[in-house]
């Protein structure tokens, strides 16, 4: 791959730097999972090509090879057995006159000669000039035809020597003729025919050892058949099958056969005849160890393939998936920031409101319990119970307004990481001090069953209200109004647990597995960042704690927190 | 019974007047100052028991005040007020109490200091 190419292929791979929607996600893991497979798929297919095209050629050229030098040396017999005839009725001619040869018993005697010498001839005859057969030793009764019509007979006037396609003549048997001129003084000729027995050459054939499914046979150049085949035809019948092309040398061709099959044709041509040794061969039975083989690798391959794309889509989906939960806590973690932040102002408003407004209620507690003092010292009076009264009114409104600005001065405090000795009983009070009153207007049965002589802990107030409150505010939300909530505080072998119990709408056990994930929120959109449980749960390991959620769709929920009496994870950074 | 001597020192000056006249009622003697440097002067003259010190004032503020009471008059116990919930004063001032400050609690306070 080029260098663009890299740089392409990372740009493939571009994550965006913020907001990892889901569907980036997606594209992301199918683009990864794309590249692997085309970096492992690619080369293991090119292997496993170049694999087989190279055992092919090595199987084919061990396979093929035996075959053409079977088939030569078979044609060589074939040749030689031809060329000894043709050779020992040349030397016939030769030796003898046409006189001496005339004399039938003296032809009968150098035929007897002939055949126990050499073998393979059926009769032998002597044909004057004009294709009058002069004398003849043989089976049949032959003397005195003329083959003056006969092709083979101007074959002879003209080459001086003749070696015939395998055919029928008048015996109506399959045989080979061969004859030889021989020109006296005065231009005259006659010639010496014999009739070569084709068994021998079946025999040859036959030698060759090949199976019944294969076929060995001649064919001449006009692809007629010459002797019988097993399932290509008889002789004489046409040659089935894609005629071999010409080669000098033992050659091969792929072809099919008339049923579809592919088989191998190894094949020679005949130098001094017109004949052509022809093997075919089915193709499945040569190469059966190649088929097993090409079906092995396939297996091979396939398994391979399997695993690969098993391991290429459990391992991206296991990457991508951890990538989604970091860039989730990321985005959470910079939310929670910003949510810390925006906390942070509006609690240092309200901290500014706060002692802004302590100064007249301060006034007003003043003014108010002197006019009180006054009354109560001074004699009576009329309505003096009334104003009494009245002064009162002012001094509990006052006091009201003080628990109130307490309250907003204490959650801008809880911003800042303040580990202190606490009452958790206490911190639960306050912090239900900020919902009894939605409680009241929704009619929600808000009880406190709280153990008395808990130990004290050490906590961040602020975050334990928090924690408190976001737990408060879930319960709320999952009660229809005339619910009921409970917060229970024990001592549980040296932990103190907090539960808030709602007997509200519950949660399925999908919900309950992901309730404490970033983000995830039953709420309507728009109503809930959820965030909230989220969070709580950062707050709580960080206090060194433990919270846990048990529900059940439409029974109720339970949220407990276990706090260990010194917030250990807080203590570090923060001096008590 | 004038039991003991006690300064306000408060900008707020309807509030130091109006506690002054109750902790009177309650047989505490109260005088008010509403700045740091008036009331430096008014425990010169006439050193109290207590002094009532706001935290935040204009000019001097609270714990200046505190510190030059500390030089020249060790003997004086001094209780904070602030409107800030749990304000930082350092654990060498003592107590601070939050406004609104509830009576009965400031007098118990007094009384504690005056054994």
């Amino acid at each position: 791959m080029s260098f663009s190419g890299w740089f392409n292929g990372l740009s493939f791979l571009d994550f965006p730097e913020s907001g990892g929607s889901p569907e980036i996600f997606r594209l992301l893991r199918n683009r990864i999972i794309v590249l692997m497979i085309v970096v492992t798929v690619i080369p293991l297919c090119s292997m496993a090509l170049i694999n087989l095209h190279q055992y092919r050629k090595a199987l084919s050229e061990e396979i093929v090879k035996p075959q053409l030098v079977l088939v030569n040396k078979s044609k060589h017999s074939v040749e030689l057995f031809l060329a000894e005839r043709l050779s020992t009725v040349s030397f016939i001619a030769s030796e003898h006159s046409f006189d001496e040869l005339a004399d039938e018993a003296n032809l009968r005697r150098i035929f007897n000669v002939m055949k126990r010498e050499f073998g393979g001839f059926v009769d032998l005859g002597l044909i004057d000039g004009t294709g009058l057969q002069v004398s003849y030793v043989g089976p049949y009764e032959l003397k005195g035809r003329n083959y003056a019509g006969q092709p083979w007979f101007h074959e002879v006037k003209l080459r001086g020597t003749y070696i015939s396609d395998i055919f029928m003549g008048f015996r109506r048997i399959p045989h080979i003729v061969m004859a030889v001129e021989r020109v006296i003084e005065g231009g005259k000729s006659w010639m010496l025919r014999a009739t070569i027995d084709t068994q021998r050459i079946d025999d040859i054939i036959a030698s060759m050892g090949l199976d019944s499914k294969s076929d060995g046979f001649l064919v001449n150049r006009e692809g007629i058949l010459q002797t019988a085949t097993k399932h290509l035809g008889g002789v004489l019948d046409h040659f089935p099958l894609l005629f071999p092309p010409f080669s000098s040398d033992a050659n091969f061709i792929e072809t099919t056969d008339s049923l579809g099959r592919e088989v191998l044709m190894v094949y020679s041509y005949f130098q001094t005849s017109p004949f052509v040794l022809v093997v075919v061969k089915p193709r499945g039975e040569l190469f059966r160890s190649w088929y097993t083989l090409k079906s092995g690798i396939f297996y091979v391959f396939l398994v391979s393939l399997l695993i690969i794309l098993l391991v290429v889509f459990k391992l991206t989906d296991f990457l991508v998936k951890r990538l989604k939960e970091s860039e989730e806590r990321r985005e959470a973690a910079f939310l929670e920031i910003e949510h810390s932040q925006k906390l942070s102002s509006i609690g240092r408003l309200a901290a500014g409101v706060a002692h802004e407004i302590n100064n007249p209620m301060a006034i007003i507690n003043e003014k108010a319990g002197l006019m009180k003092d006054l009354i109560e010292l001074g004699g009576d009076f009329e309505n003096r119970s009334k104003f009494l009264a009245l002064t009162q009114a002012i001094v509990d409104s006052v006091e009201r307004c003080r628990s109130i600005t307490h309250r907003l001065l204490g959650f801008a405090r809880r911003m800042e990481p303040q580990i202190e000795s606490l009452d958790i009983n206490e911190v639960i009070r306050e912090t239900v001090g900020f919902v009894e009153k939605e409680a009241r207007y929704r009619n929600i049965d808000l009880q406190l069953k709280l153990a008395d002589g808990l130990p004290a802990i050490l906590s961040d107030r602020g975050q334990l209200q928090q924690v408190f409150l976001n737990l408060f505010s879930n319960a709320f939300g999952a009660v229809g109004d005339g619910g009921a909530v409970t917060v229970c505080t024990r001592d549980l072998n040296g932990a103190i647990t907090v539960s808030v119990e709602d007997n509200g709408c519950g949660m399925s056990n999908e919900t309950l597995g992901r309730v404490f994930e970033p983000f995830f929120s039953t709420k309507k959109k728009g109503h809930g960042t959820g965030l909230g449980l989220f969070i709580t749960y950062g707050i709580v390991k960080r206090l060194g704690g433990h919270i846990e959620a048990k529900s059940q769709e439409g029974v109720g929920t339970v949220m407990t927190v276990q706090l260990p009496e010194r917030a250990e994870a807080v203590q570090k950074g923060c001096p008590i | 019974m004038k039991e003991m001597k006690v300064l306000l020192v408060d900008d707020e000056e309807e509030f130091a007047s109006t506690l002054a006249e109750r902790l009177n009622m309650r047989g505490i003697e109260s005088l008010t100052a509403s700045r740091g440097e008036e009331a430096l002067k008014m425990i010169e003259a006439d050193p109290p028991q207590v002094v009532l010190l706001d935290l935040m004032m204009p000019g001097l503020g609270g714990k200046e005040i505190f510190d030059r009471i500390r030089l020249k008059h060790p003997e004086i116990s001094v209780i904070f007020m602030s409107g800030q919930d749990a304000p930082e004063i350092g654990p060498e001032c003592g107590d601070c109490l939050i406004k609104p400050i509830k009576i009965d609690e400031l007098i118990q306070r007094i009384r504690s200091i005056s054994g």
